[in-house]
């Protein structure tokens, strides 16, 4: 099956990260990729932007309505993403805990609709 | 229609009770469709109800539900012409013809079942619904029942649980070795908690709902036997039948609330304590400790003492010691207290519950306890304030008439 796992991280803890921190928190997403990589797990993934730089766009009536900004305000933010392939629930579990964000964020395991 | 024939009738109540469960696990794993399991093991037991009165009750009453309600199954991926069924239908012909049950592999299916029920990416409610329905066979209406919801929230519950385990991709199966002892937790966990809601309502004016227990100690048997290496799972077993062995003794002719040390012990169970007391000695020689083992010695404790006065409450004090050690529970520290006031006297009780006030003071115990200790002290005003402060947080009738009646005596001090 396939999921994607979505890191959700306060943006405010990551502004006020030092240099050695942010340096040893690339590391450790590195590792992961490399890992998840080799393992044939990995589809594909990517580190999104922060809030700052969101739009959020709605069609009402025909009409465009773009605003600034996340569509919900909340205390954590989606911070980027992973799409893995994974035997079931117990190994995509698995394979979120091992995202560095998970240490201090939050993973959401979401099950990829298919077609 | 045949007329119906007692004895019949009472195999095939039993069978229900033996082999529901085991009829369900089996054909969730081969058809993959729990609505589908369930509705073929009814079927199967309606079909048993027309036949054994006929052709007499079979040698092996689990093997002829289980094929029939294979056999049900088969019809019904037949008959649904989807590709997915069609696969499936092609894998269960493929396992051959009704093959006697491999009581190992039936085995197997029911604590796949267990563990895929408790499955932590469930809420514990969903656990606790899946639970009862496909592994107790309980209905959909009697769940809601137990749970104080109405029908139409617990089929709902059950529909979404269900949906979850296929979206999500929870595996069926026992868990392999390094992920076993978190999630034999979680299965002993819900469990416990079934226990817990049978014996003490948490509202409602039903002290003991028994049918949730007697439930619950027939899960808790299964697992046993299923694991028969996990000490934890033989303790809480011991626990169960620990407690509820005083179940005739914890509540008066009235229905009033009899506390341990008032119950009259002839009114409980020789023979579930003999159980109990020797499934805690064979849990402990496994020499692997945990929670519900130490929770079993101290339930086999008050059952060994002929009187409250003759309760080894210094061998109790050290057990919740050792429980506070295991599981940082607030909860237990306060049952430790309770245990050092019987062994030490009110005052040493009271300065321990007094050092857990801030971080239980929304819990009814802890004041029902601290009223306790300040009556058993003479300082009568004290304990009355702590009285009303349990009252405000209790919901059942039972508990709420127990707190009045002590009230009102420690009123007139």
């Amino acid at each position: 099956m396939r999921y994607a796992l979505l890191i959700w991280d306060e943006e405010k803890r990551q502004n006020e990260m030092s240099e050695d921190e942010t340096q040893a928190q690339m590391a450790g997403y590195m590792g992961f990729g490399e890992e998840m990589g080799s393992r044939g797990v990995l589809q594909g993934g990517e580190r999104l932007h922060p809030t700052p730089a969101t739009t959020t766009v709605r069609v009402r009536d025909g009409e465009v309505l773009t605003s600034d900004g996340p569509f919900a305000e909340t205390k954590e933010q989606m911070a980027g993403f992973y799409l893995v392939e994974c035997k079931d629930l117990d190994e995509a579990i698995e394979v979120a805990s091992k995202i560095p964000g998970a240490a201090y964020g939050s993973i959401e395991v979401r099950p990829i609709w298919e077609m | 229609m045949t007329t119906p024939d007692p004895s019949v009738e009472a195999a095939v109540a039993r069978a229900f009770r033996e082999e529901w469960g085991r009829v369900v696990a089996t054909l969730i794993r081969t058809t993959g469709d729990w609505d589908l399991a369930e509705e073929c093991a009814q079927d199967a037991f309606a079909r048993a109800l027309e036949r054994w009165p006929l052709d007499g009750v079979p040698a092996n009453p689990g093997a002829w539900l289980t094929t029939t309600a294979r056999n049900r199954a088969i019809d019904g991926l037949r008959r649904a012409q989807t590709g997915a069924a069609k696969a499936r239908e092609a894998v269960m012909l493929s396992d051959g013809a009704p093959a006697p049950i491999d009581d190992s592999g039936v085995g197997d299916d029911r604590l796949r079942l267990i563990f895929t029920c408790c499955h932590p990416a469930l809420s514990v409610e969903a656990q606790v619904a899946l639970t009862l329905r496909t592994l107790a066979g309980l209905t959909t209406s009697e769940i809601a029942r137990a749970f104080l919801v109405p029908e139409a929230t617990m089929a709902q519950r059950l529909v979404r649980a269900k949906r979850k385990i296929h979206d999500a991709g929870i595996p069926y199966r026992v868990p392999p070795a390094h992920l076993l002892p978190e999630r034999t937790s979680a299965v002993l966990a819900v469990l416990y908690l079934l226990f817990n809601e049978g014996y003490v309502a948490s509202s409602g004016d039903e002290l003991v709902r028994g049918d949730l227990a007697s439930e619950a100690i027939r899960l808790a048997r299964t697992l046993t036997e299923l694991m028969p290496d996990e000490p934890e799972a033989t303790a809480l077993l011991a626990l169960m039948l620990l407690h509820d062995a005083r179940r005739a003794g914890r509540v008066d002719a009235d229905g009033e609330l009899v506390p341990l040390e008032a119950q009259d012990r002839s009114t409980w169970d020789p023979a579930m304590i003999a159980e109990g007391q020797e499934l805690v000695d064979r849990a402990l020689r496994r020499q692997r400790p945990g929670p519900y083992q130490v929770q079993a010695a101290i339930m086999a404790c008050h059952a060994m003492s002929p009187t409250a006065d003759d309760t080894n409450w210094h061998e109790i004090a050290l057990l919740y010691g050792e429980l506070v050690r295991m599981t940082g529970s607030p909860v237990v520290e306060l049952n430790r207290a309770v245990a050092v006031a019987m062994a030490d006297g009110p005052e040493a009780g009271l300065e321990l519950v007094d050092a857990l006030a801030d971080r239980l003071d929304d819990y009814r115990y802890l004041h029902a306890t601290r009223a306790d200790l300040l009556r058993r002290l003479g300082r009568g005003p004290d304990a009355a304030i702590a009285y009303e402060r349990a009252l405000e947080l209790t919901a059942t009738d039972a508990e709420r008439r127990y707190l009045e009646r002590r009230l009102v005596e420690v009123a007139g001090t």
